[in-house]
């Protein structure tokens, strides 16, 4: 039973951190007022390219490297559609979303029932011999520790720094930023990338990690809960961790149930992302401190400077 | 070093237009130097650019003495400059002291700089709580925020931008006394405002700007309103003829215990409003702006439905369910304060844009749902003609006109219906005196012809000219409407304070 316990504490581990990783960029980007649908597509593009160059220089760390810039490239992309050209973010994000998935399923052609390589677990000496807590705790791939640390990063910089301070008031009114001789569409550029890397990892972590080959659509659908996510944590990196989690053990427990044979339709059960988010969306809306403080005010809107 | 700041021969062309023609202005230290003109006039572009947030096309900028170059507006904060603009650049979602600490360079440090803000606050007479959020505080206390945050950087030039169109009488009172005393301190000051009584009383020099060039430099204190104004226009301005009304219209336009909820976090509730506007009279709601004007407006208009149908009710009948077409069928014509894209689609041609809001009640212009471009020219033509709409061609976009010019037209095009009940909000806003004056004029026609006109206007000048009576807003309440007559500027102030949330203090005002 408590082998059984660990086993599922792990894969919840496992399924949550691709979630974090993707959700975490896309609450930056959020925050300084962009909204990238194309979450999928970069994941779906990190994936492949990541499992690509790990099967090809046998390293993983270049895997996740390779993935992270495949991330960061098709953000670019998004950025100069979104701020340079000014075009609809909304329109944009979704045909990025296309764009990754067809472009992922180009690439991973011939990576198709490919071993991949996998990243191996840090396995910390002695901790991780500890009982129960020690797998738990001490026993994880890199890129779960990477996930948090991020998100510790995310909350410092956001409001503990100007960085932050900065991000946060180009998303809350462009018009005072740029009044106050802020770049705008330079500060937003930075938080696409940063959302477009975060993405891709998160795209490796899938192709490396979590399941170490390439399938096409492997994605399936997590770049979507990561969007639902971010409103979900009402933009707040902490909530945002706690969310993921949350996420990721509401998808786990559905294949656990259905192992043991209690029948709960898995269609219902992989709606329930969307269903709590839809909930929460309820809820934060209906509290006007919530909203106030931290929906950027900004949010898909275009900058146009006026000059 | 005589003067502090010179601007010499600056032109800035934008695309065909002079925005400002050869302009020179020279500032001295510790001078409040009034910077005058209508609207367009080419005032806001010669702040901007020397607030380095625009670039000159020709001329040249000094700084004490020796020739700058200012690229950015960090530049010239760098050099001392600070502005505090007409739409404040701040952000709602933040602190006072994060807004603040995004101007200021050097270290991040918020405890070190809170420390400082109430200080400095404090020390100038404009107290600030550096913790609150700005969504929290009136216009009043945003525009402080802004005036700190230049201080704190100890300014050798302050630029303000028509400070006093957002705060009530006392506020501005209490922003003269601080200018005062930082122009004592050394600070000079650029002071735009179209309130010529305060420019008289408050500054020292005043430079006339009139369709992009200077026009006069003189000294206020000599001057009288009229001189100065006849000024700004170029010639006489014609005075708004309001022939007195007899009293006992019937009530055409009825608001009994009208409640709405805000909706949206920065929104205001609007509680409990009664008011009776009767045939023959124009009443005009007075309020600083954000009080929940456009809330009332929407409650008014239609665009929100109200919770009970008797709470609005249009010649007697009860229309608070009904909507915007509803009401207008009913009698009723609205204009909007935002003319651009809420008054008119700015790709649409004039005709269509007289089609959009009297499809419903105007028989002429659609039949068996299709446009009759004819009528709809036909309207538009009046209107264009009556209003003395200038355009570039027959029958332009309506992005194509001028502000005042669009403004002009979508009053027009409601007064042209000749409406029974006419609710307007900022008639003439970002209009020019000689405009105002037509669509002011317009306006107290059509109540004399027996309609009821609501008024919602920000601009007390305006008020005084046009109403009968006058109600204040104030966070979403509505004062009792007294006759203008027994209302001085100072006692609106008190109102638009809110004091009206306690009947006595609304008797002690009217006494």
């Amino acid at each position: 039973m408590n082998d059984q316990l660990l086993s599922i504490i792990l894969t919840i581990i496992t399924a949550s951190t691709p979630l974090l990783l993707a959700s975490i960029g896309e609450l930056v980007v959020e925050r300084s007022g962009v909204l990238n649908l194309g979450v999928e597509g970069m994941m779906a593009v990190g994936a492949v390219c990541g499992f690509g160059a790990a099967l090809t220089t046998g390293s993983p760390l270049i895997g996740i490297l390779a993935a992270i810039a495949a991330g960061v490239l098709l953000s670019l992309l998004f950025g100069f559609l979104t701020l340079t050209m000014i075009s609809n973010q909304v329109a944009t994000g979704l045909a990025l979303t296309l764009l990754g998935l067809g472009l992922a399923g180009l690439i991973g052609e011939s990576f198709v029932g490919q071993p991949g390589v996998k990243l191996q677990n840090l396995d910390i000496p002695v901790l991780s011999a500890i009982p129960f807590i020690g797998p738990i705790l001490f026993g994880q791939d890199l890129l779960v520790y990477v996930s948090l640390a991020i998100v510790a990063g995310v909350s410092y910089v956001l409001f503990r720094t100007k960085t932050g301070l900065i991000i946060r008031a180009v998303g809350d009114s462009h018009q005072s930023a740029h009044a106050l001789g802020y770049s705008v569409i330079g500060v937003r550029y930075l938080a696409v990338m940063f959302g477009g890397g975060c993405a891709g990892l998160a795209g490796g972590y899938l192709s490396l990690a979590y399941t170490p080959q390439w399938v096409e659509n492997m994605t399936s659908g997590r770049g979507w809960i990561a969007l639902a996510l971010v409103v979900f944590a009402s933009w707040l990196p902490w909530r945002l961790a706690i969310g993921a989690y949350l996420f990721g053990t509401i998808t786990i427990l559905g294949f656990s149930l259905q192992a043991i044979g209690i029948g709960i339709p898995s269609q219902l059960l992989s709606s329930l992302p969307y269903i709590v988010t839809i909930l929460a969306l309820v809820v934060i809306s209906g509290n006007r401190a919530l909203t106030r403080a931290n929906t950027p005010a900004c949010l898909g809107q275009p900058f146009v400077p006026d000059r | 070093m005589e003067y502090l700041l010179e601007a010499l021969n600056v032109t800035k062309i934008f695309g065909t237009l002079k925005a400002n023609d050869n302009v020179t202005l020279k500032v001295k230290p510790g001078e409040i130097h009034a910077f005058l003109g209508e609207n367009g006039a080419g005032k806001s572009t010669l702040v901007k650019m020397i607030y380095g947030a625009l670039q000159p096309t020709s001329g040249e900028f000094r700084w004490m003495g020796s020739p700058v170059t200012i690229a950015n507006p960090a530049a010239a904060r760098k050099l001392g400059i600070g502005m505090v603009f007409q739409h404040f650049s701040l952000f709602d979602a933040l602190s006072v002291a994060e807004n603040i600490a995004l101007a200021m360079p050097g270290d991040f440090d918020m405890a070190k700089l809170s420390e400082k803000i109430s200080r400095v606050s404090k020390d100038y007479g404009l107290p600030l709580e550096p913790t609150a959020i700005v969504a929290d505080l009136s216009v009043g206390e945003r525009q402080r925020i802004e005036i700190v945050r230049c201080l704190l950087q100890e300014p050798k030039l302050l630029i303000m931008d028509e400070p006093t169109a957002v705060l009530t009488p006392q506020e501005a009172d209490q922003l003269f006394l601080t200018l005062g005393r930082l122009a004592r301190e050394g600070c000079a000051v650029i002071y735009i405002s179209h309130r010529l009584e305060e420019v008289k009383r408050l500054c020292h020099n005043a430079t006339i700007l009139r369709h992009g060039k200077v026009v006069a430099n003189v000294d206020p204190t000599k001057e009288t309103a009229s001189s100065l104004a006849k000024l700004m226009v170029g010639g006489e301005i014609h005075v708004v003829r309001a022939a007195r009304k007899d009293k006992g219209g019937a009530v055409r336009l009825k608001l009994e215990g009208l409640n709405l909820h805000a909706d949206g976090p920065f929104a205001v509730e609007l509680k409990n409003i009664s008011l009776d506007v009767r045939a023959g009279e124009v009443v005009a709601i007075a309020g600083v702006a954000g009080n929940g004007q456009s809330e009332f407006f929407d409650a008014v208009s239609g665009e929100r439905s109200l919770p009970r149908d008797a709470m609005l009710l249009i010649d007697g009948k009860p229309m608070g369910y009904h909507g915007v077409n509803a009401r207008r069928n009913a009698g009723a014509a609205f204009v909007p304060e935002e003319r651009l894209g809420h008054g008119a689609v700015p790709g649409f041609r004039l005709s269509e844009n007289v089609i959009l809001t009297r499809h419903s009640s105007d028989e002429a212009l659609v039949k068996s749902g299709m446009m009759q471009k004819n009528g709809a020219s036909g309207v538009s033509e009046r209107v264009i003609k009556a209003f003395d709409v200038r355009k570039g061609k027959p029958d332009p976009e309506a992005r194509a006109l001028s502000g005042g010019n669009l403004q002009k037209f979508v009053v027009g095009r409601e007064l042209d219906r000749k409406p029974g009940v006419l609710v307007v909000n900022q008639p003439t806003w970002g209009v020019d005196a000689g405009a105002s004056a037509t669509i002011r004029q317009a306006i107290i026609d059509l109540a004399r012809q027996g309609s009821a006109v609501l008024v919602i206007s920000q601009d007390l000048d305006e008020i005084f000219e046009v109403a009968d009576r006058i109600a204040v807003i104030s966070r979403g309440q509505l004062s009792e409407a007294y006759p203008s007559s027994e209302l001085s500027a100072e006692k609106i102030g008190l109102l638009m304070a809110g004091e009206h949330e306690t009947r006595e203090m609304a008797h002690a005002a009217r006494a």
